[in-house]
């Protein structure tokens, strides 16, 4: 199986999406001749011209609402954000025009778009440019939000998310475009709303999704060696969340960490939470705990900013807490 | 890490204990789950465990003291580790000790309120009302990573802390724990816990059910006779109470104390029990069995065929239990304890004799564990042997009767319309009425009769 970065994973989804369905079109800013700010689409434009591989102005709020009106009338846009930190100038369209289009026009307008781009922190951003957005979009009934951790489900899931008829929030691990992870050839697809166990222990759960699964990955081989074994359930989509693959796992170990790069408050690890509650209240033996960013902005500052992410010494330290060994 | 050593409640009823012998000296290198002192209870003499690794590197009870259960006796902790402000605890908290969850909860937990305040939350709350801790000691840092964690402004505390328990000290117990303890008959009072604030976890369940496997086991045991056995799904069943037997109940209470007793006497031959003894003994002295060992026997059996008196009185219901643990009380040289023969109806009755004879052994040494005196579903009483012909038994309750043995005496009897002399020994049951209604009472006499006049039902 080749080995390819994350970066060129979504690129090969998206060319054998455009070579697959015609209605399928990418627009955003520098997406066509500057190759995509984070080359995600180097060379599309020249396979497949200027009508499929759109240049934008900095207007968020009005691309984002021409892809809407497109998906309207039948095409099927990739709206790309530089980052979803831009995102936020186009909010309103996702929220209120995507995310509801199709129940406020009693099921006349499906909406089969994706809105993908960077998310996340990446190093030394400072406080707009890096954060994790996640659980605000998981809110919004209406949209589905998904996040790869490696290059595999990068790809597979950025193919459900371009052939699913819903509006889909595809969220791409800034710091993981590089990252490297074999990856099938070909055509092949994972199912939106599926979580992945991505390794197996009996002592503890550690949930996560997206950048943070990696960090889920580096824990459970560090507390292997201290002959601790960890299940790592990657939640791959955080709307809908596959609470019974958690449940699964936490009925088995009987602990869960949740792991996240967002804050604390309303995050997706809350919710997990209270899916674990709800569906596995008996089978746990320690309060369940979460590992998440600070409860701050980013902050500059090299150092204080890697004290305000999640890392995995933090996630280390939860798991032996719920283990009753720290 | 520091590791307080607190004077823990080792008994159900436990307040205070006395701390017999010291086991251990100051400097000696500690390993979690070794024995660190003997400690008098209100019971027994027991044994005190280390909850973490280090070194003993300050006893601060001394051999002949009782302390309330709570208090600090010792701290265990690494060799370089500053513990003086542990020390200055101990002292501040020994006099009042009336909060035992206070020193339990920060067991193992010495970090400082930069470092708790870097940590992650729990379950899902904002910063959840860490309870104030105790002045930062010099411990060693926290986890790894914790270190480069920089101080992070302390989360406002939402509330006053509560106690995280009331004046009563309910135990605190995780869910699965829980589940684990109703799914294996582990009664939770009597497990010890070793979480945070004593908490009981799933290990010490498993450690509970270990030591109850461990407990003196015939080998025999295993091959349980099948056919008395009513239900094992379960160790019990609540049965609800009607209307009438509510009215029973509060009437004879009105009128007869707390437990309205009455008295149901029989007299057993025991000319065939007496045979099966002897024959017993010629094989041998591991299969020697007493008198009291064949009622043992005898009244396990009948109480799993007649649950109606394998009860208990619950105050709203009646307790049925599916496992007969017969209670066999002993005399101490304190005055009475009663060890516990669990499943006595599933084993055999040359088993039954030696985990009689070890268990009294224990109970006269002081050595019984809680697990070994609380859980019995009835109870006998015999004083046969100090040649008490008859006599009535006080119920221990909830358990809803007491079989009180008199002696075997040779009496003049007549069989067959004539007068010979034969073996005999009373027995007398004191029945709760408002669980046993005198028939069925008499009925359990009867199946008592018929295993004890013909003891080779007990061996079937």
């Amino acid at each position: 199986m080749p080995v390819l970065t994350y970066r060129d994973a979504l690129r090969e989804a998206l060319r054998e999406e455009l070579i697959r369905d015609d209605r399928v079109f990418l627009m955003g800013e520098e997406v066509a001749q500057y190759n995509g700010a984070y080359k995600v689409s180097k060379g599309l434009l020249d396979e497949f011209g200027p009508m499929r591989i759109v240049d934008t102005p900095i207007t968020e709020l009005g691309f984002a609402g021409v892809g809407i009106g497109s998906a309207m009338v039948g095409l099927r846009p990739i709206i790309e954000f530089m980052t979803w930190n831009f995102a936020l100038l186009a909010i309103d369209q996702v929220v209120n025009a995507a995310a509801k289009m199709l129940y406020m026009s009693g099921g006349q307008f499906p909406m089969p778009m994706v809105f993908r781009g960077p998310n996340g922190s990446a190093l030394q951003l400072s406080a707009q440019h890096s954060q994790a957005w996640e659980s605000w979009l998981a809110h919004i009934p209406g949209l589905k939000v998904v996040t790869p951790g490696t290059p595999a489900d990068a790809k597979g899931l950025l193919k459900s998310a371009i052939r699913d008829d819903n509006p889909v929030v595809f969220l791409e691990g800034e710091m993981l475009y590089n990252t490297k992870g074999e990856v099938p050839q070909g055509d092949y697809t994972i199912p939106l709303g599926k979580a992945d166990l991505k390794r197996e222990g009996d002592a503890c759960t550690i949930v996560a999704h997206g950048k943070m699964v990696l960090v889920a990955l580096q824990v459970a081989d560090a507390l292997a060696k201290e002959g601790i074994a960890v299940d790592v359930v990657d939640l791959r989509t955080v709307r809908p969340i596959d609470i019974e693959a958690i449940a699964t796992s936490v009925r088995k170990t009987n602990r869960a960490v949740v792991l996240e790069e967002g804050w604390e408050i309303c995050g997706v690890g809350a919710q997990v939470v209270d899916f674990i509650q709800r569906e596995c209240f008996d089978d746990l033996d320690s309060p369940v705990l979460r590992v998440h960013q600070e409860d701050v902005p980013m902050p500059y500052a090299k150092n204080l900013e890697r004290a305000a992410k999640p890392d995995a010494p933090k996630a280390i330290a939860a798991v032996k807490k719920v283990m009753y060994l720290a | 890490m520091a590791t307080k050593v607190v004077m823990e409640a080792l008994s159900p009823t436990m307040e205070e204990g006395r701390l017999v012998k010291w086991l251990k000296n100051e400097g000696d290198a500690i390993k979690s789950g070794e024995v660190l002192a003997e400690v008098e209870t209100d019971k027994a003499i027991m044994e005190l465990v280390a909850r973490g690794d280090g070194v003993l590197r300050k006893r601060l009870a001394n051999e002949g003291d009782a302390s309330p259960v709570g208090t600090i006796l010792a701290v265990i902790a690494p060799a370089e580790e500053n513990i003086d402000a542990l020390i200055a605890e101990a002292g501040a908290a020994a006099p009042a000790a009336a909060a035992p969850a206070a020193p339990a909860e920060s067991q193992g937990e010495a970090s400082t309120p930069q470092q708790e305040a870097s940590q992650p939350s729990e379950g899902g709350g904002a910063a959840v009302a860490a309870p104030p801790k105790p002045p930062p000691s010099a411990s060693g840092g926290d986890q790894a990573g914790a270190a480069q964690t920089p101080p992070a402004p302390s989360p406002p505390s939402p509330a006053p802390a509560q106690p995280r328990s009331g004046g009563n000290g309910r135990q605190r117990t995780s869910p699965l724990a829980r589940r684990l303890a109703s799914d294996r008959g582990i009664e939770l009072s009597l497990v010890r816990g070793s979480g945070p604030g004593g908490r009981i976890i799933k290990r010490d369940i498993e450690s509970a059910v270990a030591s109850a496997a461990a407990r003196p086991k015939p080998a025999a045991a295993a091959a349980a006779p099948a056919k008395r056995i009513i239900s094992r799904e379960g160790d019990f069943q609540d049965v609800p109470l009607t209307q009438i037997r509510k009215t029973i109940a509060r009437r004879l209470s009105e009128s007869l104390g707390p437990i309205p007793t009455f008295y149901l006497t029989a007299e057993f031959d025991m000319v065939r029990a007496s045979e099966m003894r002897a024959a017993f003994k010629e094989l041998g002295e591991e299969f020697k069995v007493s008198f009291n060992d064949i009622v043992l026997k005898a009244v396990a059996n009948a109480l799993a065929d007649h649950p109606e008196v394998n009860a208990h009185w619950m105050g709203d219901r009646i307790r049925h239990f599916n496992r007969v643990h017969v209670a066999m009380a002993v005399a101490v040289e304190e005055g009475l304890i009663t060890p516990v023969i669990f499943d006595a109806d599933r084993k055999s009755l040359p088993d039954i004799s030696r985990e009689a004879r070890h268990l009294a052994e224990l109970a006269r040494n002081r050595k019984l564990t809680p697990e070994q005196y609380t859980g019995s579903t009835f109870s006998v009483s015999n004083l046969g042997m100090l040649d008490i012909e008859h006599f009535t038994a006080i119920i221990n309750p909830p358990e809803s009767a007491i079989l009180a043995v008199g002696a075997v005496e040779d009496k003049p009897v007549v069989v067959d319309g004539t007068i010979s002399v034969r073996q005999r020994m009373r027995v007398t049951m004191s029945c709760d009425h408002r669980v046993i209604d005198g028939a069925t009472g008499a009925r359990f006499l009867q199946a008592l009769r018929r295993l004890i006049e013909n003891p080779l039902l007990l061996v079937l």
